[in-house]
């Protein structure tokens, strides 16, 4: 493995802090020094950041990728190439896969699937009921020794009140979080856009905004009954957010995360009966779309995910209540959260926190940070690169994207992982 | 000596010059028993039920033979729950014994407070053996009994009570006697199968068993039944015996010479290890059996004491 110097880069590394010009020095795949005064060793390549951010590779704590079952929509080492050029070195794969993640083995297969790409460590959630059918508890503690970093059933809801207050319960001997997608599966059975007038005027069947909410609250119940931890996956409300800081106020042990489409779009996205933009849960009003802004800002949300999920032709040429929702996300997770830090509701320091240490942390991951001595998994940001999301040209297998023709500020000109590039 | 009791209902409550004399009495029993003399003109003329409305073979049979030790005439009934309704059937069935001229009344029931309700309707003196969730005081005391002689005391011992504590009488009836006794008490189990304020009771409580097993000198594991196993409040039987299953190498954790319990019927693999409970060092597990029968003969002494009939 070849040593580098990347030399003339502003280093940022929000965990400790750290904001300045400098170099970092790569030897045999790890951070050796970084600093503002950095000697070439002899034999030692050099790349010339020529003053862009150089700060940690990407955690994306919330990502479909495909495998087992669904490759012909997204493959581990297609969603790597995805990620490397969208600078994410860590991705948490989610587990309602075919079969889903509830067996130890699985767990052990999706490490190794990220391990053979180069360009990405999977850190797998394992399936929090079996099959993620919502009726029996999974294996929890077989699962988190083979490496699980969490529970959830992925984009379905873990909707009995009952299995919920079990899973979280014993999770939370093992030290385990249960991620949920807060949306109560009742209301939002065959929803496909957001209740109000935009879903009224096209005639869609709506999920309302409270479905979010209520799920919200009665987990927070649960998690004071228990004293187990929940995650809320990709918030959407303002009201459920309003729940969620709350609920830390009081100390509970209460987590959360939104994805770039819930701060990034409202409703009026899914225009003309735009598929890309049928995500679930589903693009919500501006006045939400505002409070996930201020959520980002103010500190209640902890993370920003891609909430990547890869589609194909099949599942979105269709009606827009009969298609699958979803959208990919790993390309454009960095450029879509810098637009919040050039409007000026966010700095940029909070924007990379959101990015790295802050999904690692929630995932219990060393990764997201520039320490000595630690894997050089990195992430080289032009903040003046300007770029414009076209599908069909986006890396990876799946294209769709719900921010096709967006522009945007800001891009990825070098990836590492493990002191290898990656990209660019 | 203590004044007779009435009824034995439940640990909780009893003090431990109670609990103590019992035991001093039991050990008696073990002496004659093991001696293969009986005592058979004791309870002569009594009669002795064993009332279950639950399946049960050791429990049943161990109060059988304490009974015809002790020479009282023994019946046994069977009443199935399935059909009736419960509590109708339970006061008739009362007053059916009142008319049999039933001394001594031994009941297993699968609800909670089943014996405390008989004992209000019936005059012979009532014995739980065994009531829903709730208490099983014969089970205890020959537990008690049973560390006493390994240990020579109860009190300052550890005693770490594993496995499914939500659903066991078993363990709240040795939790009463043991901490009444002055023994620390643990309880280690996924946080699914720990009561509500458990703490309450004055346990601590464990979900890791290399912590819970710290220094212990009494292990007792409980039994798990099967419907609890598949992802209802239990993933399943082989992550249970991952993590919560008694072997040596959770065991190592405790004293060295800690010894292993159980009160049985055993699902081996599944709470305990075979090699740990036939080990003949450290489990007391068959000889928890014998003094069930030892004990169960004190405490029909003891409560016959308080009848005045005479015979």
């Amino acid at each position: 493995m070849s040593d580098v110097l990347i030399d003339h880069v502003r280093l940022l590394d929000p965990a400790t802090g750290l904001d300045q010009m400098g170099a970092l020095l790569v030897r045999h795949g790890k951070i050796l020094d970084f600093g503002p005064a950095l000697g070439r060793p002899d034999g030692v390549a050099v790349v010339d950041g020529e003053g862009a951010i150089l700060c940690p590779g990407l955690v994306d704590m919330r990502v479909e990728l495909g495998e087992p079952g669904g490759e012909f929509r997204e493959t581990v080492a297609s969603a790597a190439l995805a990620a490397s050029a969208g600078g994410i070195t860590t991705v948490a794969a989610l587990p309602d896969s075919k079969p889903a993640i509830d067996d130890p083995a699985l767990v052990r297969l999706l490490r190794a699937r990220g391990e053979e790409t180069g360009r990405i460590t999977v850190l797998p959630y394992g399936a929090a009921t079996r099959g993620c059918r919502g009726e029996e508890m999974s294996e929890i503690g077989l699962l988190t020794e083979a490496g699980a970093v969490g529970f959830t059933d992925g984009a379905r809801a873990i909707g009995s009140v009952r299995m919920m207050r079990m899973a979280l319960s014993y999770a939370a001997a093992f030290g385990m979080k249960i991620i949920q997608h807060p949306e109560d599966p009742e209301l939002a059975q065959g929803g496909a856009a957001t209740q109000g007038e935009l879903a009224t005027r096209l005639g869609l069947p709506a999920i309302p905004a409270a479905a979010e909410a209520i799920m919200v609250a009665r987990d927070i119940r649960l998690a004071q009954l228990t004293g187990g931890a929940v995650h809320f996956a990709h918030v959407s409300t303002g009201e459920a957010l309003a729940l969620i800081r709350q609920a830390r106020d009081r100390g509970l042990q209460v987590t959360c995360d939104t994805a770039p489409p819930y701060f990034d779009l409202n409703e009026t996205a899914i225009g003309a009966y735009r598929t890309f933009a049928k995500l679930s849960p589903p693009l919500r009003a501006d006045s939400d779309r505002l409070a996930v802004v201020a959520g980002l800002a103010d500190g209640t949300i902890d993370a920003i995910a891609s909430d990547h999920q890869p589609r194909d032709a099949d599942d979105k040429r269709l009606p827009f209540a009969q298609a699958t929702p979803g959208g990919t996300g790993l390309a454009t997770l960095l450029g879509v959260t810098l637009a919040q830090v050039q409007g000026g509701q966010i700095s940029l320091m909070r924007a990379i926190e959101m990015l790295t240490c802050a999904p690692a942390r929630l995932l219990g991951s060393t990764a997201g940070t520039l320490a000595r001595g630690a894997a050089a998994d990195l992430c080289l940001l032009d903040l003046d690169r300007v770029w414009q999301v076209n599908v069909g040209t986006l890396p990876g297998k799946a294209q769709n994207s719900p921010f096709d023709g967006r522009a945007l500020e800001g891009r990825v000109i070098g990836t590492w992982k493990a002191g290898r590039r990656v990209f660019g | 000596m203590i004044a007779p009791h009435r009824h034995l209902l439940q640990i909780e409550g009893m003090h431990p010059p109670q609990i103590e004399t019992m035991l001093d009495l039991a050990e008696s029993y073990v002496l004659l028993n093991r001696s293969g003399k009986t005592q058979r003109d004791l309870l002569r003329g009594r009669t002795l039920i064993n009332l279950f409305f639950e399946d049960s073979t050791r429990t049943r049979t161990s109060f059988e033979l304490a009974g015809k030790r002790l020479g009282a005439d023994v019946i046994n009934m069977s009443v199935s729950t399935s059909s009736v309704n419960k509590g109708e059937t339970l006061l008739d069935t009362a007053a059916t014994l009142n008319a049999m001229m039933c001394d001594l009344l031994v009941v297993r029931h699968d609800q909670s407070g089943a014996p405390n309700l008989l004992a209000q309707k019936v005059d012979a003196a009532v014995i739980n053996a065994g009531d829903g969730t709730h208490e099983h005081p014969t089970q205890a005391l020959l537990d008690a009994l049973t560390i006493r002689r390994r240990k020579g005391k109860l009190e300052g011992l550890v005693v770490a009570i594993c496995g499914d504590i939500l659903h066991s009488r078993v363990a709240r009836s040795n939790i009463h006697l043991l901490s009444a006794m002055g023994s620390t008490v643990r309880v280690v189990a996924p946080p699914t199968l720990i009561p509500a304020d458990a703490a309450r009771l004055g346990v601590e409580v464990f979900h890791d068993m290399a912590k819970g097993l710290a220094g212990a000198d009494v292990v007792m594991a409980l039994r798990l039944q099967r419907e609890r196993m598949n992802g209802g409040m239990v993933p399943s039987a082989r992550e249970y015996f991952r993590f919560y299953g008694l072997d040596f190498e959770k065991l190592s954790h405790a004293r060295p010479d800690a010894m292993v319990m159980h009160p049985g019927p055993m699902n081996r693999g599944v709470e305990i290890d075979s090699a740990v409970a036939d080990d003949p060092v450290r489990s007391v597990i068959k000889e928890q059996v014998e003094m069930g029968v030892a004990v169960r003969m004190a405490v029909l002494d003891i409560l016959s004491r308080g009848q005045n009939r005479n015979v």
